[in-house]
């Protein structure tokens, strides 16, 4: 069993005692415990049952690369799945659950599955999608979900805040083991500011267990004093809880910082992520254990060397009383020789090396410890926890020499670098046969803007595993960053390591090498997928060559892992099958993030009311008070109507049109975009941004204009105002008043770079108000002494007034087909004229209207709307608007594109408008059909509705459309299916509804 | 008729910085070519400064000119005075291309005061803060989360904050969530 041991534990707190519950259990662990040492303290060794065959599993590792112990962690908003207890530090009341079993973990019914496991082979997917189809509905798919899966989806909005944060330093270094912390301390004294990221809790990494000595004193020592000396060096940032999460282009890195994951309750932020640019970024990533693939390598009690040895020193857990240990290299060793000396029992180790081991061997020997040279493991022995093992030769097909009681197995693979951060923006990888490992090509780093490149790998990130070896090579890695980011390397000598020497690892990829097809199908590879070493050849047989197509077809290394452990035995298993080397197969594509990270850090502060920004014009508050129906328009909200009590909107519409067309009513217009263009160029400018002439507009007048892009495409449309010679003030749509300002800046900045204009998007400066109906006059004149008769301010003429005190402009331009004046004063007077207009208003019964208002008004006049009329494939001559489009200027934007015979096409649908024969509305967007059926066996079709309304004024419905020769076809009857069956009957009609010449507005 | 109304009428929020939506002041987009010995004394004439450097501003309580881009200054000057300002500003610069308009009203302001009010900027724009980066002579035009803003440093402990009028609630909430007791990064503070 595993327990807590009397003595040792490093990183824990015996004094304080931490409470937790683990599926409903309370446990008892100690401060600095991680969840996973914690679970093994309490003999908690089986996790969770596995994804495919429901095999139980158990705890492998003891950092990043667990693939086993992931949990469903916390309850309601603070729920979140897939944890992994080997990085969740312990704290007070913490509860978790295991993931994936049904219906709990000691007894699981989707258990049976392992019986069914010759059924569920590699590409068991794919090969099922294929046939017979109903199976897959009505066997699989409900069979797959219910054994499926890892955690459960969180049911309640999060509870906790996020946050991004910036920082820009010259060299960033990634990893505070030995080589992070040397290489800060180099680059800082070569003067470099440094920032160091270190995802666990604790600085030194992996040095304080395995041990040796930095001039001669123990490495812990030598960590210690390192961090003291950079905490004190204010051009040094130390962040640990920081995971470096991704390395992209040009120096930026994201930093995933967890602020109260081992504190909940503690106030601010449960994680930051840091958003980085560094000058130079150091690797110091340090590497992970490989397992070794046998038969039965996946029964909880087969652990990872070094993880063993961790839990042992930093926590003071023993995992198990009879440990044996079966290893290719020198340093499981170091597992059993901790063991041995902390008084527990080490039965055997067996080295698949027929030389065996070196001088870490000689120790062990001299411990007492039996050693087998060239053995290796036939299978473990045990379902839910090892019981024992049965020995065989490495070089042989798994025949069984003798069975060893015990109930822990060490595996040592040897060691692979963490190079993910490396190869996260394009930095190459070398085979290195020695070792057998993938390594960082320090000459193909990844390359920021001038071709340098901006990632240096340092220390067992570099391939570098002798304690000397690391130092100086962080060394030479911090010097070397501070160097590229503009410093000079200081003159200080890296300090001397010394650990004990070791022998060559035997690269050993199956065990034994022979073992035949029942051993391979219980080896495994992938815990977290349930990918064994069978499942790989298979593959490789069906012929998945790239290791990519292998990857996605056996699932290997896609959890949430990442194949962590398991990618490099995957392909070297993949390569063997193939017969050619590993480095021939390559690796698949590392990505970023480095851990899975939370959703809510990358979307950080922006959820709730700061989701999105909204707009909200001076006058909001009073549409909020007033029972405005927001729609949004943009990134602005406008009231679409404003309902009274127990109205609906339709019956509000109707209410706001009648009041407008019979009296007077006001309608909020800020958002409306108003650009200036300014200069002795901007009458030659606006001609040619617009289709019409601009540059024969009066001062004083107004002008309706139309705009396209270079296509000929309609793209908004306004009034042009000329204030002066040389300056005019340009209204867009609402929309458009950004996109307009780009366009309009674009052309100047990129085309036309010598003409003398200026732009200025000043839409906020001015709140502007519609006064409209046949009564705006009596109201506004309640207001004014200036003279705003017809004569004085005719219609499509503006002036300078005074109103109730305050200078505003008063446009005579009408959108609704009624006597109307809109008045422009700065927005920090725009509420109290709103509030002054509707008290001048009440004797005539002001209303106030919305956008829905204002789209039927000018539709009962004919009026196109952009996004309504136009849909980025409409040109202006489509809607009949030639009376728009200058014949006497020689160019304008479009003008080329609109002469194109497809735009010239007489068969083009033309704008016309459509008076339904009962009266009713005719859906938005319908079509017309025509006879016959197109190429693809769709009725043909002859136009299409672009605006429908219920238009109070007429009482009926009315609409506008774009129809097949439509202009000439007038008083013809077309037909619109309608989509829940029956035909509406329209007629094509002017598409002026109301008011054709215009008497009311001119007024 | 009544007083002008600025943006969150002087919404205030203390934080482990405090937040301070400020009253109106006065404005001026003033684009042109900063090179020419015209616009510079126009510039000196309304704001008491030179033409500022690129991503530099002097401002002085309500009065003073930042750098927008090569072509463009944003001069503030106190908002009772703005007509009378631009008004100069023309007569100043007549027969020189140019282009002067009034924006004091398309703004809100903010201010944050306190010792974290780097970090606060730090987490909603992305704008290196640290001290030998960023200093109360600089300007900056940029992001603050999903809108535009510009900022600067009036001391070493205090930021101003310009962004657009529509937006004055979005960003006086981003400010306010970044300044949450609790939210100290020990970073640049």
């Amino acid at each position: 069993m595993s327990t807590r041991l009397a003595t040792g534990g490093r990183l824990i707190d015996r004094t304080k005692s931490v409470s937790f519950s683990f599926n409903g259990k309370r446990h008892e662990g100690r401060a600095g415990d991680t969840l996973a040492s914690a679970l093994l303290a309490n003999n908690q060794m089986m996790v969770g049952r596995s994804f495919k065959y429901h095999r139980p599993r158990g705890i492998v590792a003891s950092g990043v690369e667990e693939p086993n112990a992931l949990f469903n962690m916390g309850e309601g908003a603070g729920f979140e799945p897939n944890q992994r207890a080997t990085t969740t530090e312990l704290f007070d009341g913490l509860t978790c659950k295991s993931q994936n079993h049904w219906p709990n973990l000691e007894f699981d019914i989707g258990a049976v599955n392992k019986y069914l496991g010759r059924f569920l082979p590699a590409g068991f997917y794919y090969k099922m999608f294929m046939y017979p189809r109903a199976f897959w509905k009505h066997v699989y798919e409900p069979f797959i979900r219910q054994s499926a899966g890892l955690g459960k989806a969180p049911r309640d909005r999060d509870q906790d805040k996020y946050e991004h944060f910036y920082a820009f330093s010259d060299v960033l270094v990634i990893g505070g083991g030995v080589a992070g912390l040397q290489a800060a301390k180099a680059a800082a004294e070569s003067g470099a500011k440094v920032m160091v990221l270190e995802q666990t809790a604790d600085w030194g990494g992996r040095a304080c267990v395995d041990g040796g000595t930095v001039d001669g004193a123990p490495v812990d020592k030598f960590v210690q004093k390192t961090l003291s000396e950079l905490q004190e060096n204010p051009n040094v940032t130390l962040r640990s809880r920081m995971m470096g999460a991704g390395v992209y282009d040009h120096g930026y890195a994201l930093g995933y910082e967890r602020l109260t994951d081992h504190q909940p309750d503690a106030p601010g932020p449960r994680h930051r992520l840091w958003r980085i640019r560094a000058k130079q970024i150091v690797t110091a990533t340090g590497a992970i254990e490989r397992p070794l693939s046998f038969a039965g390598n996946d029964v909880p009690g087969v652990m990872l060397a070094s993880a063993i040895r961790d839990y042992a020193v930093n926590f003071g857990v023993s995992v198990g009383d009879r440990t044996a240990i079966v290893t290719n290299n020198d340093d499981a060793y170091r597992t059993a020789i901790t063991l041995k000396n902390m008084g527990l029992d080490v039965p055997v180790i067996l080295d698949a090396r027929a030389t065996g081991g070196g001088a870490l061997a000689d120790e062990a020997r001299a411990l007492g410890i039996r050693i087998e040279n060239g053995k290796a493991i036939a299978k473990v022995k045990g379902t839910r926890r090892v019981e024992g093992i049965s020995i065989c030769t490495q070089a042989g097909e798994g025949a069984v020499l003798e069975d060893i009681k015990c109930d822990v197995v060490a595996m040592s693979g040897g060691w692979s670098p963490v190079v993910h951060l490396w190869s996260h923006c394009g930095g190459k990888l070398l085979w290195d046969d020695t070792h057998a490992m993938f390594r960082p090509d320090v000459h193909k780093a990844p390359t920021g803007a001038a071709g340098e490149g901006f990632v240096i790998p340092a220390g067992t990130a570099n391939g570098v595993f002798e304690l000397g070896e690391v130092l100086s090579d962080a060394d030479a890695a911090g010097k070397a960053a501070a160097t590229a980011a503009g410093h000079s390397a200081s003159k200080q000598t890296a300090p001397s390591g010394t650990t004990t020497k070791e022998a060559p690892l035997a690269p050993i990829w199956l065990m034994p090498q022979g073992a035949g097809p029942k051993l391979r199908m219980k080896s495994w590879l992938d815990y977290q997928n349930d990918v064994k070493v069978s499942d790989v050849q298979l593959a490789a047989r069906e012929g998945y060559a790239s290791v990519e197509h292998a990857k996605r077809y056996t699932t290997l290394g896609m959890a949430t892992d990442q194949g962590k452990i398991s990618n490099i035995n995957g392909l070297a298993i993949l390569s063997d099958a193939l017969n050619q080397p590993i480095p021939q197969t390559g690796t698949t594509t590392f990505r970023p993030p480095y851990t899975p990270i939370s959703l809510a850090s990358i979307a950080g502060e922006a959820r709730g009311e700061l989701f999105q920004p909204l707009r909200k014009t001076v006058i909001h508050d009073w549409h909020e008070e007033n029972g405005a129906f927001f729609e949004p328009v943009g990134a602005w909200r406008r009231p679409y109507c404003y309902q009274q009590d127990g109205e609906t909107v339709d019956a509000a519409v109707t209410r706001e049109i009648n009041g407008t067309r019979n009296s007077v009513a006001l309608l909020d217009a800020s958002t409306l975009g108003k650009i200036i263009a300014k200069g002795p160029d901007a009458g030659k400018f606006l001609d040619m941004m617009y289709t019409n002439m601009m540059s024969n507009l009066k001062p004083g007048k107004c002008r309706y204009g139309l705009m396209c892009g270079e296509n000929g495409f309609l793209q908004d449309d306004g009034v042009v105002a000329r204030l002066d010679d040389d300056t005019f003030l340009c209204h867009t749509t609402t929309g458009g008043a950004e996109n307009i300002h780009g366009h309009m800046e674009d052309w100047l900045q990129c085309e036309w770079w010598n003409w003398k204009v200026y732009t200025a998007n000043v839409t906020e400066q001015y709140a502007q108000i519609a006064v409209v109906g046949p009564n705006a006059r009596k109201v506004l004149e309640k207001l004014t002494t200036d003279d705003i008769s017809a004569e004085a301010l005719p219609f499509m003429g503006f002036g300078d007034i005074t109103l109730d005190g305050v200078s505003a402009r008063v446009y005579r331009i009408s959108f609704s087909g009624e006597l109307s004046y809109e008045i422009a004063v700065p927005a920090s007077y725009g509420r109290a004229l709103w509030d002054r207009l509707l008290e001048a208003g009440a004797e005539f019964d002001i209303t106030t209207y919305g956008t829905e208002g204002l789209h039927v008004m000018r539709a009962e006049k004919g009026f196109i709307m952009i996004g309504d009329e136009t849909d980025g494939t409409v040109i202006p001559q489509d809607l009949m608007m030639h009376w728009a489009i200058s014949k006497k200027k020689e160019d304008f934007l479009g003008k080329r594109a609109q002469s194109r015979s497809h735009m010239t096409d007489p068969n083009r649908w033309k704008l016309v408008g459509l008076e339904t024969l009962d009266g009713s509305v005719l859906p938005n967007g319908a079509y017309a059909v025509a006879d016959g059926e197109n190429a693809n066996g769709q009725r043909n079709v002859q136009g299409r509705v672009t605006s429908t309304y219920y238009s109070p004024t007429l009482e009926r419905g009315i609409a506008m459309g774009l129809v097949l020769h439509g202009p000439d076809r007038m008083g013809e009857v077309i037909d619109f299916p309608k989509v829940d069956g029956g035909v509406i009957q329209a007629k094509i009609v002017d598409q002026v509804f109301f008011d054709k010449d215009g008497e009311k507005q001119n007024v | 008729m009544s007083e002008p109304v600025a943006p969150l009428n002087g919404a205030k929020y203390e934080g482990f910085v405090t937040v301070q939506a400020m009253g109106l002041q006065g404005m001026i987009t003033l684009r042109g070519d900063l090179s020419s010995t015209k616009v510079g004394k126009a510039v000196k004439a309304a704001t008491g400064q030179p033409v500022p450097a690129q991503r530099k501003a002097a401002v002085d309580g309500d009065t003073g000119v930042a750098w927008m881009s090569p072509d463009e200054l944003l001069l503030f000057v106190p908002y009772a005075e703005i007509d009378a300002r631009l008004d100069a500003l023309h007569k100043a610069l007549t027969g020189e291309h140019f282009l002067a308009v009034n924006v004091s009203d398309a703004r809100a302001m903010f201010h944050l005061e306190g010792n974290g009010a780097r970090e606060v900027i730090a987490k909603l724009c992305p704008v290196d803060m640290s001290p030998d980066a960023f200093g109360p002579s600089d300007f900056r035009r940029s992001r603050m989360a999903q809108i535009p803003a510009a900022f600067w440093m009036p001391t070493d402990v205090s930021v101003q904050i310009v962004c657009f009028r529509s937006v004055a609630e979005y960003a006086f909430n981003l400010l306010k969530d970044a300044a949450e007791p609790g939210g100290q990064v020990g970073y640049l503070a």
